[in-house]
């Protein structure tokens, strides 16, 4: 796994600290083309992984990518899903039940096919297979070694106790797409001693860590005593505290966290990826990508 | 709404969800076999036989006020999805039936809960703008965007439409802010792709001191997500909210901590951690807050049923006074 990565909130319209910058963002990334212009800036700085939330504009970015092989021969991606709004807009417009045979066939079937599929979606890990492969559609055919699954389904699952598909979707990845299995969370210290009591071994797992504790459920103490207890391989996002600590401060204090593993973090300037990356060598040394 | 509140309930160690009610027989089996709670499609079953402290209502609108009923009746402390009702008779008979009961009745306006918010009341009650000459609340989100909907958002007699989804939760914020609605000045509900509800609501409510605007639509695709903005302008300054930034600009000297000009404060700083987060700290907070006051018994929590009623009551009156526009028109 590569110690820097590169997000993707600025893209979509995520910004923690300010509306009014997400929906800037959200303008300024309207089209997939401006969205490459700055995964090119990042590529060319030698930060090849880019995590990235199965947001409907991915798929035009994958044919690009598909389309210049070439020119990115070491892009990879680390897929992050599902896109909860999608999902949360469509379940309340047409309900539960539908959202799930829209979104694991694609939305174009027929009746009989639907019924056939509503037996289906009976069974947990069967419809978890058919969701994944529809958002892994896109990808085919690019590298994606480590599948996440977003926070909102780490911790919804986390929250309901429901925690066998944790195993059952790492075994799924690593058996139909040869990737291992990630988890995104907002409360990790919760999370790693679940993930080994449901056996999956040396979890990838990615988490808020940050100066100002934000968003760390427990606490930066509890965060601490996790990563050391827990055979982990951690990613550190929000390491900025969504812009609220400087720069150089936050990089220092997270690159010194014992346990932290890599560093997600998103720019939308050159600049911005630059600075952000040579502040991590400064404490990791100097970016030598290395595949897992 | 109802698996969020589910998984944040159960994720505390001194709290357990031991019992579901749906009427999607799949929800049901699903849960039962992956979770272990006990399922029902009775909620009056699952009331007398579940042994329930407190149950939570996340159901259609147009079924909160029975499904309350009942569990008040059988001394269930209740946690109801906004809005409580569409009546305000009916809100007004919970309210009354859960103070009578000394039941701890809490309705989930989460906005109350999130730290901008927050910030701002206490800024706007305290004074800081001096006297209030200008408000306006607005939500816009991009929930309905072509005519067709299937589930009850989608239907007038379930309690969906932008008004009891959008507007309810700008109207219950501008009374945290600026104290108990007077009346209702005027009121508009229009249809953009609905068929049988309103995608769009534009108010005029009277709060004695000041007047404030109502904007809302939940037909628009600028936007991400929901995103809520209220501007309160004084006398001595303005302030603009929203759930991330908090911005105050004061004319005539400072309020407190707050220097004299433009200040600007992140929900990264004012919002106080949560033991487990899901969906946004304000999920969670309301949730353990509800908990909190069963733990202390206290009647004396945010987002009572009694405040709930202010809230249903304004709703009301832009209903009718939309329909009044229509007629006469």
């Amino acid at each position: 796994m590569d110690r820097v990565l590169f997000g993707d909130n600025q893209f979509f319209g995520v910004n923690h600290m300010s509306e009014e910058k997400a929906r800037q963002q959200l303008l300024r990334f309207k089209d997939a083309a401006s969205i490459i212009e700055v995964l090119d800036q990042a590529y060319d700085l030698g930060i090849r992984t880019f995590m990235c939330t199965t947001h409907d504009r991915i798929g035009e970015i994958c044919d690009h990518m598909r389309a210049n092989r070439t020119r990115y021969r070491d892009f990879i991606y680390y897929p992050c899903m599902p896109y909860a709004h999608k999902y949360a807009n469509s379940v309340s417009q047409v309900g539960l039940f539908e959202t799930l045979q829209k979104y694991a066939t694609g939305g174009t079937v027929s009746t009989v096919v639907r019924g056939a599929i509503g037996a289906l979606t009976q069974d947990v890990v069967a419809l978890m297979k058919l969701l994944v492969d529809a958002e892994m559609k896109r990808f085919e055919g690019l590298a994606t070694p480590v599948i996440f699954v977003q926070n909102v389904v780490t911790d919804l699952l986390l929250g309901l106790k429901f925690t066998s598909v944790f195993a059952q979707f790492g075994r799924y990845v690593k058996e139909r797409y040869g990737a291992e299995p990630g988890f995104i969370t907002m409360n990790l210290p919760m999370l790693l001693p679940t993930l080994k009591a449901a056996e999956v071994e040396n979890p990838i797992v990615c988490a808020n860590i940050n100066k100002i504790g934000f968003r760390m459920c427990g606490g930066i103490e509890s965060y601490r005593e996790a990563l050391r207890t827990h055979r982990c391989r951690a990613i550190a996002m929000s390491v900025l505290g969504s812009g609220a600590i400087a720069p150089a401060e936050a990089i220092e204090w997270v690159c010194r966290f014992e346990g932290v593993q890599s560093i997600v973090f998103g720019a939308s300037s050159e600049k911005n990826i630059r600075n952000t990356r040579d502040l991590i060598a400064q404490h990791w040394g100097p970016l030598q990508q290395t595949a897992s | 709404m109802g698996l969020s509140h589910f998984a944040i309930a159960n994720a505390l160690p001194d709290a357990a969800v031991v019992a579901i009610c749906d009427t999607s027989r799949y929800v049901l089996s699903m849960l039962r076999k992956h979770t272990g709670v006990q399922t029902y499609t009775d909620v009056g079953e699952m009331i007398r036989e579940a042994g329930l402290d407190c149950l939570f209502v996340a159901t259609p609108t147009s079924t909160h006020f029975e499904c309350a009923r009942t569990a008040l009746e059988h001394d269930l402390h209740l946690f109801v999805e906004k809005p409580l009702t569409l009546s305000p008779a009916q809100s007004e008979q919970l309210a009354s039936l859960a103070a009578q009961r000394k039941r701890i009745n809490m309705v989930g306006f989460h906005n109350r809960f999130i730290a901008t918010f927050r910030e701002a009341r206490r800024l706007v009650r305290g004074g800081a703008l001096g006297e209030i000459t200008a408000v306006n609340g607005s939500a816009f989100g991009p929930v309905v965007l072509k005519e067709r909907g299937s589930t009850w958002r989608s239907r007038k007699a379930e309690g969906g439409g932008c008004l009891h989804d959008y507007a309810c939760h700008v109207v219950d914020l501008l009374n945290f802010l600026l104290g108990k609605p007077q009346r209702v000045l005027s009121g508009q509900m229009r249809s953009i792709y609905s068929r049988d509800v309103e995608d769009a609501v534009s108010a005029v409510i009277d709060y004695g001191h000041a007047k404030a605007q109502v904007e809302t639509n939940w037909s628009d695709d600028t936007v991400r997500k929901m995103t809520t903005t209220v501007s309160v302008k004084g006398d001595r300054g303005e302030l603009l909210v929203d759930r991330q930034e908090l911005r105050i600009d004061l004319l005539s000297g400072p309020h407190g901590a707050y220097p004299p000009g433009r200040t600007t404060r992140h929900i990264t700083d004012l919002q106080e951690p949560v033991p487990f987060y899901l969906r946004g700290e304000e999920y969670s907070a309301q949730v353990y807050s509800f908990f909190d006051a069963i733990r202390s018994g206290t009647l004396e929590h945010e987002n009572s049923f009694a405040s709930a009623c202010d809230t249903d009551r304004v709703l009301d009156s832009i209903a009718r006074a939309s329909d009044a526009t229509r007629s006469a028109s």
